[in-house]
């Protein structure tokens, strides 16, 4: 960065896809028009747990219009089944070690048995019905009732990226050192990503060369699991992502439906594009899993923790061990001498869960959260009181100093903009008519991932002065081409207009799916140092030349604004140069690599939330009245982009806290509200107007913008604040997840 | 919410007994006409996305819970994903793509990009199709009407405060 120049990074631009997108061009994975286009419709396993015995396919095959019905005898057999991985590792990343209809055993619920292709939409969906399909069913485990008796403690899980037990000191003698305890079960349903588009994959063979328009977090990742399925090489594949309309980690992970896609395409020879349903999308792209944690504290009087116990039982699939990382921030965020972590997994007929949202953070930051709120209830102490006694400025777990925190100033800043000074503790102290009024507050905290690959981007910059930077990454929702631009636009010294970002493409340079808040670290290092080295080539070329008025400059004098270079009182203009050397134009590649895991620092956003809810006296209907986020996310790249997934992290919160449940039938093993009528999630009658208060501070170690992301930590610890904010409007203390009506009766 | 609409079909006009195979549908759609062969069960979300390549209006639940496919029909706004196609013969029927007059954006796209009211934009054209319906129908008086009359638009990125945002500026305008 050229300290002294005026900056694009910062400013509140608004998104270049803006006008694509509120004028319907914006083209998504399933609106892309190609001859023949085929449909497949994909057909769910009705039982939870057993086989299929057969599949009649007679009548569908006899529709008119259905081209083929795949099942587990006419589907081709993968090639290899990739190990499940993180899409963040930059690999293949199945989102379970499972492909359906390889063999007739029935895992889950929906899990596929069939495919039908027709050509057209009502005709596949249509002829699917008429499948006669019958199996020999078992019991399914699916709830944790069930499955409690089951559990086992695993080695690793989350892909093998996380250990199943963390301990520091000896937490039973910190529970005895204690003046005072806390200890409570926290319950939370499970829960479902819904993004209002649904997953899709256009799949198009040209002859041994396949062509896939997926909606996705990581076209590359789309790319190399797709080609390790199907054993397609991976220069044989394109895939072309440009928007995704949401996903919230459910299009982190490559799920079966891009291959079957390029299945059936293959199957049929003609261009198949597979949508899936609603309700398809509760069985077949992962979920947050069903889950309860126990949480113990130990505190001595003055508030100082002693020892914090997490453990955490959850369901998994039958085939992989993972549970969202719940138990690993209250491990770290907290000065306490002595803590405890461990999970516990029992096998259950559901699929492989998978990221959601904050995976990890947003529930067990709820836990802590409303623990330590109980806890300064009980000694008395203002719950940010309690908090700063227990601040730490090392990680607690490794007792490596944060590269950057801001979380003093969170607190502070967020507690004034709420008006949180003068608060009177006591539950049930205010009211305004029939409504019981609260207030809470929660700590919010998300860890900068750490990145394994190196990420890369090209910049180009034409003779006309104009410059067009490309990476992999699509677009689903985070506003990256706009801050990317912004990025571009200040490594090259051009305006944001003369700057284009182009993406969602593997035919343009390798950048990991961003996953982990991890995408804008990741993508304007690698944009930041394309566009530098273009910069560089270009201050070069001139000083190096004779025919420059830049000649034989010292190339650290050149500054470069608006697409001039100027030393002192020479100046050149990069078109010039261009055309003044016959050059069309001019690219340059940049590679970010990003720092080593055994840096002498630990790394993670903060953040402070505060929520007021009315909860009616009689009804126990809840509302959120006002909600107050701060957040110290390193550099902000564009701060309306920002504040707006901020803000909608925040909402998710409150969708958490009061709305969202997937529930489960215990004898069927399916869900059983798998539709947006009956998987409640917030809409605009339940929205708040929410604050939103942006912390910068500088961070030299995580990448070289010093961003450390914006996507998750909005939600974390807004769930708990609510939780805490009807505890003090009406003195109960809800240990589950969503609070209900009935919960507070 | 929506308001309920008028009969999409005319007393008289489908008596003919048509289909279950293909038949001949006539729909006007942002003041074109089209003639299309279709079958009776084919929704207008889906003639629109599939047949006529009008992909702005969005499927994301296919049962009327999102809104996402929110058209106009006569002016009024509809769900096309439980709407028949054929049972829009003789309607005017507006799109997403329909709004702009003479290139320029309408003034409700506009208030959505400057106000940041989407993040992933796909509930976008369902949201704006609501938007400049509900201040024609005198529903935009203050942020709880709007928040109520809005809410059968689902925004899973909860730019909802935004999306009143600009709701508010454009009727603010008029």
């Amino acid at each position: 960065m050229t300290a002294t120049i005026p900056s694009a990074i910062g400013q509140p631009l608004d998104r270049v896809d803006g006008p694509a997108k509120v004028s319907g061009s914006a083209r998504y994975s399933a609106e892309i028009p190609l001859p023949a286009m085929a449909y497949a419709y994909v057909v769910g396993s009705r039982i939870a747990a057993g086989r299929v015995t057969g599949i009649d396919t007679s009548a569908a095959l006899a529709e008119e219009g259905v081209l083929a019905v795949l099942t587990q005898q006419t589907l081709p057999k993968i090639a290899e089944q990739p190990p499940l991985v993180p899409s963040l590792a930059g690999t293949a990343a199945p989102g379970q070690t499972f492909f359906p209809m390889q063999d007739d055993t029935v895992h889950y619920a929906g899990q596929p048995i069939a495919l039908v292709v027709a050509d057209t939409w009502e005709r596949a969906q249509y002829a699917a019905r008429l499948l006669r399909v019958s199996y020999a069913e078992t019991p399914p485990v699916t709830t944790l009732d069930q499955g409690r008796d089951l559990s086992y403690e695993p080695e690793r899980i989350f892909g093998g990226w996380i250990p199943g037990r963390i301990e520091r000191g000896n937490v039973e003698a910190g529970l005895r050192e204690a003046d005072v305890r806390v200890e409570g079960t926290y319950t939370y349903a499970a829960n479902n990503h819904n993004p209002i588009e649904p997953s899709c994959t256009t799949a198009q063979w040209d002859g041994d060369n396949l062509l896939l328009y997926d909606a996705t977090q990581g076209v590359n990742a789309t790319q190399m699991t797709v080609s390790r399925l199907l054993g397609v090489p991976m220069s044989k594949i394109r895939v072309i992502g440009h928007y995704a309309g949401g996903s919230f980690g459910c299009k982190a992970m490559i799920h079966a439906h891009p291959t079957l896609a390029a299945m059936a395409a293959r199957a049929v020879g003609r261009p198949v594009k597979l949508v899936l349903t609603r309700e398809q999308m509760f069985t077949s792209v992962g979920h947050r899993e069903e889950q309860e944690q126990h949480l113990t504290l130990g505190a001595t009087r003055d508030g100082r923790l002693t020892a914090i116990r997490h453990h955490k039982l959850s369901p998994t699939s039958h085939f992989d061990d993972w549970a969202e990382p719940s138990v690993g921030v209250s491990s770290q965020i907290y000065a306490c001498p002595h803590y405890e972590g461990v999970y516990r997994l029992f096998r259950a007929n559901t699929m492989t869960p998978t990221f959601m949202r904050a995976p990890g953070e947003a529930s067990g930051m709820y836990a802590l959260e409303c623990a330590l709120d109980e806890l300064a209830h009980e000694l008395g102490i203002d719950p940010i009181e309690l908090r700063l006694r227990n601040h730490t400025d090392v990680d607690a777990m490794t007792g490596l100093p944060w590269s950057s925190s801001g979380l003093k100033e969170c607190y502070e800043r967020g507690a004034q903009r709420f008006g949180w000074a003068g608060r009177d503790p006591r539950p049930g102290s205010r009211r305004d008519g029939n409504w019981l009024i609260g207030t809470g507050m929660a700590t919010a905290c998300y860890p900068v991932a750490p990145l394994a690959n190196p990420q890369r981007a090209r910049a180009r910059l034409y003779a006309d002065g104009t410059a067009v930077v490309q990476a992999a990454t699509p677009d689903f929702g985070t506003g990256v081409a706009t801050v990317m631009t912004q990025v571009a636009a200040d490594g090259l010294g051009l305006s944001v207009d003369r700057c284009r970002f182009e993406n969602g493409d593997t035919d343009l340079p390798n950048i990991a799916a961003a996953v982990g808040s991890a995408g804008a670290g990741m993508i304007s290092a690698a944009v930041h140092s394309a566009a530098t080295a273009l910069r560089s080539q270009l201050i070069r070329s001139a000083v190096g030349d004779p025919g420059s008025p830049l000649h034989g400059a010292d190339p650290v004098d050149v500054v470069v604004r608006d697409g001039v270079m100027t030393a002192g009182t020479a100046s050149e203009s990069y078109s010039d140069l261009l055309r003044r050397t016959f050059q069309p134009d001019v690219e340059a590649a940049g590679q970010w690599n990003p720092p080593a895991h055994d840096i002498p620092y630990a790394t993670m956003t903060f953040g402070a939330q505060f929520a007021e809810v009315a909860v009616d006296a009689e009804l126990g209907l809840v509302r959120v009245r006002r909600m107050t986020g701060a957040f110290a996310p390193g550099r902000v790249l564009n701060p309306k982009t920002a504040r707006s997934q901020l803000m909608g992290g925040m909402l998710w919160g409150l969708g958490q806290a009061l709305l969202e449940a997937n529930h489960m039938q215990p004898d069927t093993g399916r869900w059983v509200n798998a539709s947006l009528g009956e998987y409640l999630v917030p809409v605009n009658a339940d929205a708040p107007d929410v604050d939103v208060e942006l912390i910068e501070v500088e961070d030299d170690i995580v990448n070289p913008l010093g961003v450390k992301g914006v996507g998750e930590i909005g939600q974390v610890g807004a769930a708990a604040a609510i939780a805490n904010a009807v505890h003090h409007a009406t003195g109960r203390r809800v240990r589950k997840l969503p609070i209900m009506i009935e919960d507070l009766l | 919410m929506s308001t309920p609409g008028p009969a999409l079909t005319q007393p008289g006009t489908a008596r003919a007994e048509r289909g279950p195979g293909p038949v001949r549908v006539r729909l006007s759609v942002n003041g074109t006409e089209h003639t299309l062969d279709i079958e009776p069960r084919v929704s207008l979300l889906d003639a629109l996305r599939e047949r006529l390549d009008l992909t702005g209006a969005k499927r994301g639940c296919d049962q009327g819970t999102c809104g996402a496919c929110t058209v106009w029909v006569d002016g009024r706004r509809v769900l096309a994903c439980l709407t028949l196609a054929m049972s829009c013969e003789g309607h005017e029927i507006t799109t997403v793509e329909g709004l702009s007059q003479d290139g320029e954006p309408h003034p409700m796209q506009q208030a959505f990009v400057e106000q940041d009211a989407f993040q992933c934009g796909y509930c976008t054209p369902g949201q704006i199709m609501s938007a400049v319906a509900l201040i024609a129908e005198g529903h935009a008086g203050d942020d709880a009407e709007i928040k109520e009359w809005m809410s059968g638009n689902i925004c899973r990125c909860a730019a909802y405060p935004h999306i009143r945002a600009a709701i508010r500026a454009v009727r603010d305008q008029t």
